[in-house]
C-alpha cells in the first residue's frame, strides 16, 4: 500500500478507459459523451430506433466501457438521418446527432467503418462531387447513386425513374449537358485552398497526421 | 384584523404552508412579534392536500392540527389570509411592506355551518383537488382550513347567488360589500416561505398530459387516493371512471432535464414509492405498480422504505426514462414506449393509468419579489443583498416536508437575529 492519495498505477491502468479519452480528444463533440446519464430517451425517441444495432445510449455506454472495435465498426452511426429528435429530447442536451456524425467520420478516417455501408458510400460520392468544382453536380451525383451498385442496377433504376427524369428535362430542371462539363464555382482554386486549410486546422486540433 | 400593528421588531413571514407556519411559530414562540401572510384563504399550503407522508405513511392532517393549535395559542402571531405582498422598500432591520388584502366576503361571525354553500348554486373548479372536481362558489377550502370560515368566490358577487348566500346565513357573517384593502406595515426581517408549485406537465410534450385523460400528475393521484378527494379515495380513471389497477409511475417528469427543470426535485422518488403502497392498500395482490426511473434517489433513512417496496411483489421497476406515451384509441389505455437501460430492450407497455412524478418549481420563480433577491438557476431563493430576507422550505430548494420544517426553523433563527439587532439599536 502506498501513502494515502497515491494510486497503484499498474492496477489503475487495467481500468483506464483509453477509448473514452480518445473519443473526447479526437471525435467532434466527443467531450459530451461522459455527460450521458443513460436514461434511454434518445434510444426510445429515434424514429429508426428498431433498425439500428446500437442506439446512441448504447454507443455511449460502449465507449465508456472501452469497446473500441465494436463502436468504430458499428454501422449504427451511419443510420442517423439527422432528424435531431434525440437532441431536442435529451435531458442533458447532448448534441447526439453531431456526436454520431463525429464518430462516423472518425471511424471512416481510421478505415474501420463498414466498407459497404450505403450511407458511407453515398457520403463519399457527395463529398467528391461537391468538392471537385465547388458546386454539386446533381446529374452526376444522381447517376452516381444509380450506378453505385453496378451497371445493371444503375440502368434498372434509371429506367424505373425515366418519367420523372423526362419531366424534369421538360421543366428545365435537368440539363443533360451538365454530364459533359457542368458549371463550376468562380474561384475553384480558392475553395480547394480553403478546404485544405480547414483540414490542416482539424488535424492540428485533433492531433491527426497532416493531410 | 386589518389593523395589524407592526414595528421594525416584527418578522414578516410570506406564505402559510408548512414552512411558513413553522417559521412563524418558532419565531413567535421565542417571544418575537410575527405577521404571517398567506395568499389563499387558508393556511396549510400544499401539504394539506397530501393523502399521506412518506416514509411512515401517516396523515398530514395530524401535523397540521398540531401546528394550528400552536397558531391559535400564540399571542405573538397574527395571521392574514388572502393577503399578498405588493411592495417592499427599506433596508435590513427596517422594511416598509405594502400588503393587498383580497375580500373574503365573510366576516368573523362565520361558524362554518355550511348554509351558504348549500344555498349557492354556482360551482367553480376546486383547486384543493387540483381542479379534478367542482365545488360550490361559497366554500370552506378543506376540512382542516384555518381560519374555519367560508369564502365567497368573487365571481358570485353581484349575482343572485351572492344574495342567496347572504340570505342563508343566520349569523350575519356575509358582507357582500367587502373591498380590496391595502395595508402598509413596518417589519425588521422577512422570511419568504412562498413554497412550490408542480411543474406544468403539459410542457412535457411526449408524455401527452394535455392529450390523454389517463395520464395524470402525482399530485392529482394523491387526491384520488385521499378519502376526502374527488373519488372518495377510490383510484378511478379519469376517462371512464373504471378502477385503475395497473398503474405506471414515471420519474423525473420535468426534473433533471435541461429542457424543463434543471434540478432534481428530491421528493418525487419517495412520493412514487409511497404511492405504490396506495395501490397495494387499495387492491392488495391484485394491484400492479410499475416504476420507470433513471435512478432511485431514496436518501439516508428512506433507503429502508425503498427496500420494503423493492421486496413488494406487486411493484416492478424498469430502469428507463420513457421516450413517449401513446394512447390506445379504443380503450384510451396509455401505452409507454422506451428502451430500458438494463439490456437495452425496446418496450411498449400498456397500463390503466400513468402517473407523472412531476417536479417542484419555486412559486416565486418569475413572481414579483424584490429585485435584490438572488435566486439560483432554477429560481430558488439563495440570499438577498440587504441581508434581511431569508428563504424557508421550498422557496429555498426542492425539499420534503421534514427538511422544509428544518429549513424553516433555521430561517426563523436568522430572522430573530436581525430583529434582535434592531431591538438593541432602538433601546
Amino acid at each position: 500500500m502506498g501513502a494515502p492519495g497515491e494510486f497503484n498505477l499498474a492496477a489503475l491502468a487495467r481500468y483506464g478507459n483509453d477509448f473514452l479519452a480518445e473519443v473526447e480528444e479526437r471525435v467532434e463533440e466527443g467531450e459530451w459523451v461522459k455527460m450521458c446519464m443513460q436514461c434511454g430517451v434518445c434510444a426510445g425517441s429515434c424514429p429508426f430506433g428498431p433498425d439500428w444495432e446500437h442506439s446512441p445510449q448504447k454507443i455511449f455506454m460502449m465507449i465508456r466501457a472501452g469497446k473500441r472495435d465494436e463502436v468504430l465498426a458499428s454501422d449504427s452511426m451511419w443510420m442517423c438521418t439527422s432528424c435531431y429528435n434525440c437532441v431536442v429530447r435529451c435531458p442533458r442536451k447532448l448534441p447526439i446527432t453531431q456526436i454520431m456524425h463525429g464518430l462516423a467520420a472518425y471511424a471512416h478516417r481510421l478505415g474501420l467503418a463498414p466498407k459497404m455501408q450505403p450511407t458511407r458510400r453515398w457520403s463519399l460520392l457527395f463529398w467528391d462531387n461537391c468538392t471537385k468544382t465547388g458546386r454539386v453536380n446533381e446529374l452526376k451525383l444522381t447517376l452516381g447513386l444509380y450506378f453505385m451498385d453496378g451497371i445493371v442496377a444503375g440502368f434498372k433504376q434509371a429506367w424505373t425513374l425515366r418519367n420523372i427524369g423526362l419531366g424534369m428535362l421538360l421543366a428545365k430542371r435537368l440539363n443533360p449537358f451538365e454530364l459533359i462539363r457542368g458549371h463550376e464555382c468562380k474561384d475553384k482554386a480558392g475553395i480547394h485552398r480553403m478546404l485544405k486549410k480547414a483540414a490542416e486546422i482539424e488535424a492540428r486540433k485533433r492531433g491527426f497526421a497532416k493531410p | 384584523m386589518t389593523h395589524a400593528v407592526a414595528t421594525n421588531q416584527t418578522i414578516l413571514v410570506v406564505g402559510g404552508g408548512v414552512s411558513g407556519m413553522t417559521a412563524a411559530l418558532e419565531a413567535a414562540e421565542c417571544g418575537r412579534q410575527v405577521l404571517l401572510v398567506e395568499k389563499t384563504p387558508t393556511l396549510g399550503g400544499r401539504t394539506a392536500l397530501l393523502y399521506r407522508y412518506f416514509p411512515k405513511l401517516c396523515h398530514p392532517t395530524c401535523g397540521l392540527e398540531i401546528n394550528l393549535r400552536r397558531v391559535k395559542a400564540s399571542r405573538n402571531l397574527r395571521v392574514l389570509t388572502q393577503a399578498e405582498v405588493t411592495r417592499i422598500t427599506g433596508a435590513r432591520g427596517d422594511y416598509s411592506v405594502a400588503l393587498k388584502l383580497a375580500p373574503r366576503y365573510v366576516n368573523e361571525n362565520c361558524t362554518a355551518c355550511g348554509a351558504c354553500g348549500a344555498a349557492v348554486e354556482a360551482t367553480i373548479d376546486d383547486p384543493y383537488n387540483y381542479n379534478l372536481s367542482k365545488m360550490k362558489a361559497a366554500y370552506l377550502p378543506h376540512a382542516m382550513a384555518f381560519p374555519q370560515r367560508y369564502v365567497l368566490d368573487p365571481s358570485i358577487i353581484g349575482t343572485p347567488d351572492g344574495e342567496k348566500a347572504k340570505a342563508a346565513c343566520r349569523y350575519g357573517a356575509i358582507d357582500l360589500g367587502m373591498k380590496v384593502e391595502s395595508l402598509e406595515i413596518r417589519v425588521g426581517a422577512v422570511i419568504w416561505a412562498t413554497g412550490w408549485r408542480p411543474y406544468d406537465a403539459a410542457k412535457i410534450q411526449p408524455y401527452g398530459y394535455d392529450r390523454y385523460p389517463n395520464v395524470i400528475t402525482s399530485l392529482e393521484f394523491e387526491r384520488l387516493a385521499d378519502p376526502h378527494g374527488p373519488t372518495g379515495g377510490r383510484i378511478l380513471r379519469p376517462s371512464d371512471g373504471r378502477e385503475a389497477k395497473d398503474i405506471a409511475f414515471i420519474q423525473c417528469a420535468g426534473s433533471r432535464d435541461e429542457n424543463h427543470l434543471r434540478h432534481c426535485s428530491r421528493i418525487c422518488c419517495m412520493a412514487s414509492l409511497k404511492q405504490t403502497q396506495y395501490v397495494r392498500e387499495a387492491y392488495g395482490e391484485a394491484g400492479k405498480s410499475t416504476v420507470y426511473y433513471i435512478d432511485i434517489r431514496a436518501i439516508d433513512r428512506f433507503e429502508d422504505f425503498y427496500s420494503k417496496v423493492l421486496a413488494d411483489q406487486t411493484v416492478r421497476f424498469v430502469k428507463s426514462k420513457p421516450a413517449r406515451i401513446a394512447e390506445d384509441a379504443g380503450t384510451r389505455d396509455p401505452v409507454i414506449h422506451g428502451v430500458d437501460t438494463e439490456g437495452y430492450h425496446r418496450y411498449a407497455t400498456r397500463h390503466d393509468l400513468v402517473v407523472l412524478a412531476v417536479g417542484m418549481e419555486p412559486s416565486v420563480n418569475g413572481a414579483d419579489v424584490p429585485h435584490e433577491i438572488v435566486a439560483d438557476s432554477s429560481g430558488f431563493i439563495e440570499s438577498a443583498a440587504s441581508g434581511g430576507f431569508f428563504a424557508a422550505g421550498c422557496a429555498s430548494n426542492a425539499l420534503d416536508v421534514n427538511r422544509s420544517v428544518q429549513s424553516a426553523t433555521a430561517s426563523a433563527l436568522r430572522a430573530i437575529q436581525i430583529v434582535r439587532k434592531a431591538d438593541r439599536v432602538e433601546a
